[in-house]
């Protein structure tokens, strides 16, 4: 381990420090007319960073060989498979973010900033193999994204919804940090690989405190019921391009965060989180079904909707498997597709002055008018529901698959029970598309970067998708290695 | 078998013409519909000339790794066979049923039926365990956008709760699957068939699948999502829901339920016996006093359904064979009854028994074709539905011979509710003279009618041409099933002589008399 072989490791990092701090630079000097450069110029740094963590996902690197400052740091294939993720969808929250802002009175230069800042400080969570490490990275990705989410000064809702995250999201912090100290005081250590295998055998009352603590503070962040209550009010009033990349970008960071710390720091005590998890994600799945049936803005039904989605991914985490683990990163790639799909759909909705158009009635015959828009807003929506022949199936086919090989029968059956729940609000959506009669509330086209967001999601989300599911599995399956070699 | 690849073709051609018909004019959707669905037609026709009677048990086999956690398999026995023949027999009728009713948002229209029928292809076709849950449920969205955008007034509650209903029969179904590969690392439903799994698990996993299959049939009492569905449907969506969809209920039975877990099926026979023939009293019953011609067709659907599930669970051939042909028949017979509905709804707009009356006056051809539909419906020999019927009911017969006769009740309640229907609409006064001034029956609907009538003949005079490619499936069938058999109520046991117990009591009041 040397200082020189660190650095190249955390190369990605490095660069998207570089450039973010340029690019603040270019802003200071150049102002708000520089957002759109700034913005291409954010997507191609996070393009490149991208290919600077590819190859640790293709080469399947992990254990010593991509520890990094004395095992602070992982730049094994796990990160990468989450890193590719992140990247991606912060690019694309990047992408649609300008025609938005400009409509909305002005695009400022510091949105594509402070998103990469994010995208760097989710990179570190996802990396993080130190609690310290993880604080850090969680930090640094949360405030962006509560400046992120006020960025719309315009708009009462969007700082109302910046000061509910900050609130909530500083006291999840502390009560994560909590955590730490206890684990920390117990198991003698901050690092991971300490933790693992200093927490052996049966738990003493005081570090399972800390773990219970760990996982509340994790839980808010993937808004996971009983922490989810900032979710719909935040992903309500945050401009929709910041909702965009909060329901995609750091739900994969704060996942892959939690999936680490239990299965490789906790590894030891799967028996002690399994119940925590298998609770939350019922609780998840029923909460989020049932809370979304009554929502008539499309954003909070899409939080509703993320809540749900989270609930299935942690009955991957509760099979505590390497299957359960690979099925998860799946679940997380599909979902993040599905996700932009809906959201650039959402992003094309407009009314005549130009106005976003929210409210779920004034969607209703929307399949008249704009066709198009309507057919890949239904196909998200049943993606979502999970109904094959569409790829969401997908996701939660291989997670229920992990759960009843790792003998979760029952969980797997209420889960799936309960997921008919939730299929009745993506019905709903679709019923107000395609059999009501038109409000012709919505005009306006889909332009140019849009269509391709939106039509390039609806083709992975579309049967088509199945034929990626071998490559997407042997990645997910390499990247779940890496995760449990080091345990 | 490594040949053309047939099957995958045949899916191909009504995917293909889906999205074509997508983004084509309401006049071009509607071309493209019918000639791929011809074209469908044609190669269903050729698969059924080049099944080989007595060959190979699965044929048109196709294998092709795709995907990860299961492939794209197709082959087919002659089970698979004859509803294959079925679903692309009806879908070109379905087209010209819809070809002038429809007039709203036909490219829709056409694409979500040619999607339909690729789902109903492969659903039969599958020989991968979890490609035929993704085209069995996939099902579930065409028809819903069917019933929610052209049914009728109620038509959001109706699509809603057949979603609903059939979505949740089938998650858990899912769930049944996945353990069973975990248990046996195979995804080939071939190999699952001849699978001896241990008699505990059976139990489960038999009702995961039953609560899957019996939504879709429907059977009683989750059948109510199909009175609802029907009557809200647009003609060519009932004609498809009754033909086709239903019988993927029983499919499931024959080709799940029954070989994989023979020691539970007959553990189960009489729960499903009791279910059937409270279906067929029952919804004969509620059928008798229906105001409304789909809803009345829709129940007797549900009590010919559970004839059906009679004969799969008699546990013998004489009941394979029958319910497999009362499948095939009610396909014909309940698709034609909903087109014979859908024809006087074109014109007058309302399914009301009520508003017809005496319509053999001014429709003397439709009522001939109505009261052919009608009685092969009762059942009538010589018809497709008698010939399902009576082996059905001599299956079951020799399993219990109390089931039969409370079924056998189902037939006299059919002949009633069928013939009352048939007097009211046809026959007696014509009280209403909207209903008295209908036209008879178009070229077009003449077109649609006459090869039902043909092909309804066809089975009930020849079944032979039916039964005789299902004949070795049904058989490898029994003798799977012939272990687990639950033994019938009606044993042929040898009787004494009759002659000499004759002389011997001769003997004795002789003996007495002295």
């Amino acid at each position: 381990m040397n200082w020189a072989s660190s650095l190249r490791l955390v190369a990605a990092e490095e660069f998207l420090s570089v450039a973010g701090l340029v690019l603040l630079l270019v802003c200071a000097w150049a102002g708000d007319k520089s957002a759109r450069l700034v913005t291409w110029l954010a997507v191609a740094a996070l393009a490149v960073a991208g290919v600077l963590v590819a190859p640790a996902l293709f080469g399947g690197v992990f254990g010593a060989e991509a520890s990094a400052f004395y095992g602070q740091y992982a730049a094994d294939s796990f990160s990468s498979f989450a890193k590719l993720l992140i990247y991606g969808a912060a690019g694309v929250s990047l992408l649609v973010a300008p025609g938005f802002f400009e409509r909305q009175g002005g695009y400022r230069a510091e949105y594509p900033v402070l998103a990469l800042f994010a995208a760097l400080g989710m990179g570190l969570m996802v990396s993080a193999t130190d609690m310290l490490t993880l604080y850090v990275g969680l930090e640094m990705n949360s405030l962006a994204a509560y400046v992120l989410a006020a960025m719309s000064r315009s708009d009462d809702r969007s700082p109302e919804a910046g000061l509910k995250y900050f609130v909530l999201g500083s006291l999840a912090s502390g009560i994560l940090l909590f955590g730490i100290s206890l684990t920390y005081g117990f198991a003698g250590s901050t690092s991971f690989d300490a933790i693992h295998t200093a927490l052996v055998g049966k738990m003493s009352t005081g570090s399972l405190f800390g773990l219970v603590f760990i996982l509340v503070g994790l839980s808010f962040k993937i808004s996971a019921v009983p922490f989810h209550m900032w979710t719909p009010d935040v992903y309500e009033g945050a401009p929709t391009p910041v909702t965009t990349f909060f329901a995609t970008a750091p739900k994969v960071a704060a996942l892959a965060l939690t999936m680490r710390v239990t299965l490789f720091a906790f590894g030891m005590q799967a028996a002690a989180w399994q119940q925590i998890i298998v609770a939350i994600s019922l609780l998840s799945i029923v909460v989020g079904a049932l809370g979304a049936i009554g929502q008539g803005n499309i954003k909070r039904l899409m939080a509703y909707s993320s809540i749900n989605n989270v609930g299935f991914m942690l009955i991957g985490l509760a099979a505590a498997t390497p299957g359960g683990a690979a099925s998860m990163l799946v679940y997380l790639s599909i979902y993040v597709v599905m996700s932009i799909g809906g959201f650039v759909a959402i992003l094309s909705l407009r009314d005549a002055e130009g106005n976003s158009v929210e409210k779920i009635a004034d969607l209703a015959g929307l399949s008249r008018s704009k066709p198009g828009l309507a057919f890949v807003l239904a196909m998200v929506m049943f993606s979502l529901a999970g109904i094959p022949p569409l790829f969401g199936f997908w996701g939660k086919f291989v997670v229920f698959q992990s759960a009843v090989a790792a003998g979760l029968v029952p969980l797997a059956t209420v889960g799936i029970a309960a997921s008919v729940i939730g299929a009745f609000y993506y019905l709903k959506v679709v019923k107000v598309l395609y059999f009501d009669e038109p409000a012709d509330k919505v005009v306006g086209s889909v332009d140019g970067v849009h269509a391709v967001l939106l039509y390039g999601s609806a083709i992975v989300i579309s049967p088509i998708g199945y034929l990626f599911t071998g490559w997407l599995g042997g990645l997910a399956q390499s990247a779940a290695a890496a995760l449990f070699h080091a345990a | 078998m490594t040949g053309f690849p047939i099957l995958s073709l045949m899916l191909a051609v009504p995917a293909v013409a889906a999205v074509a018909a997508l983004f084509a004019s309401a006049g071009a959707a509607r071309t493209i519909a019918l000639v791929a669905t011809l074209i469908d037609l044609a190669l269903g026709l050729d698969l059924w000339a080049n099944y080989q009677i007595g060959g190979p048990q699965w044929q048109f086999v196709e294998h092709a790794q795709l995907f990860s956690g299961f492939s794209w398999a197709l082959g087919i026995d002659g089970i698979a066979l004859v509803l294959i023949v079925l679903s692309v027999f009806l879908m070109p009728i379905c087209i010209g049923a819809s070809w002038d009713a429809i007039e709203k948002r036909v490219p829709e229209y056409m694409a979500a039926f040619l999607f339909m029928e690729t789902l109903m292809i492969g659903v039969f076709a599958a020989q991968d365990l979890f490609l035929f849950y993704i085209l069995f449920e996939a099902g579930l969205i065409p028809m819903y956008l069917i019933i929610g955008i052209w049914g009728g007034a109620d038509r959001i509650y109706a699509s809603y709760k057949f979603f609903l209903y059939t979505l949740l029969g089938s998650v858990l179904m899912l769930i049944a699957m996945l353990w069973i590969v975990n248990l046996t690392g195979t995804t080939s439903i071939p190999v699952l068939m001849e699978y001896n799994f241990p008699v505990q698990a059976q139990y489960l996993l038999w009702l995961a699948f039953f609560a899957s299959f019996a939504v879709k049939m429907p059977m009683w009492p989750v059948h109510t999502w199909l009175p609802d569905a029907h009557v809200q449907a647009p003609t060519a969506g009932s004609v498809i829901l009754a033909g086709v969809l239903l019988k993927m209920g029983g499919y499931g039975f024959i080709r799940f339920s029954l070989p994989f877990f023979p020691e539970a099926s007959a553990y189960f026979a009489p729960l499903v016996w009791g279910l059937s023939i409270v279906a067929v009293v029952y919804t004969s019953l509620v059928a008798l006093v229906q105001s409304d011609m789909k809803k009345l067709i829709a129940y007797s659907s549900v009590a010919h359904m559970a004839i059906v599930t009679l004969g799969l669970f008699a546990f013998n051939r004489q009941g394979l064979e029958g319910s497999m042909v009362v499948m095939l028949a009610h396909g014909l017979v309940s698709g034609a009854l909903f087109l014979c509905v859908g024809v006087i709804y074109d014109r007058l707009h309302t399914r009301e028994i009520n508003r017809y009356g005496g319509i053999a006056i001014n429709m003397p051809h439709y009522a001939l074709f109505f009261m052919f539909f009608t009685m092969a419906s009762v059942g009538l020999p010589a018809t497709a539905n008698f010939v399902g019927e009576f082996l059905s009911l001599q299956g079951i017969y020799k399993a219990s011979s109390w089931t039969a006769l409370i079924a056998g009740t189902g037939i006299i309640l059919g002949a009633a509710y069928m013939l009352y229907l048939y007097r009211r609409v046809a026959f007696g006064e014509q009280k209403n003279a909207d209903a008295a001034a209908m036209p008879d029956l178009t070229a077009r609907e003449y077109l649609l009618l006459t090869p039902l009538v043909i092909a309804t003949l066809w089975m009930g005079i020849y079944p032979e041409s039916f039964i005789a490619p299902i004949r070795a499936d049904i058989a490898h069938l029994d003798a799977r099933l012939a272990a687990a058999r639950p033994a019938g109520d009606a044993q042929v046991t040898p009787g004494h002589p009759v002659a000499e117990t004759h002389e011997s009591a001769e003997h004795s009041g002789e003996g007495s008399e002295k």
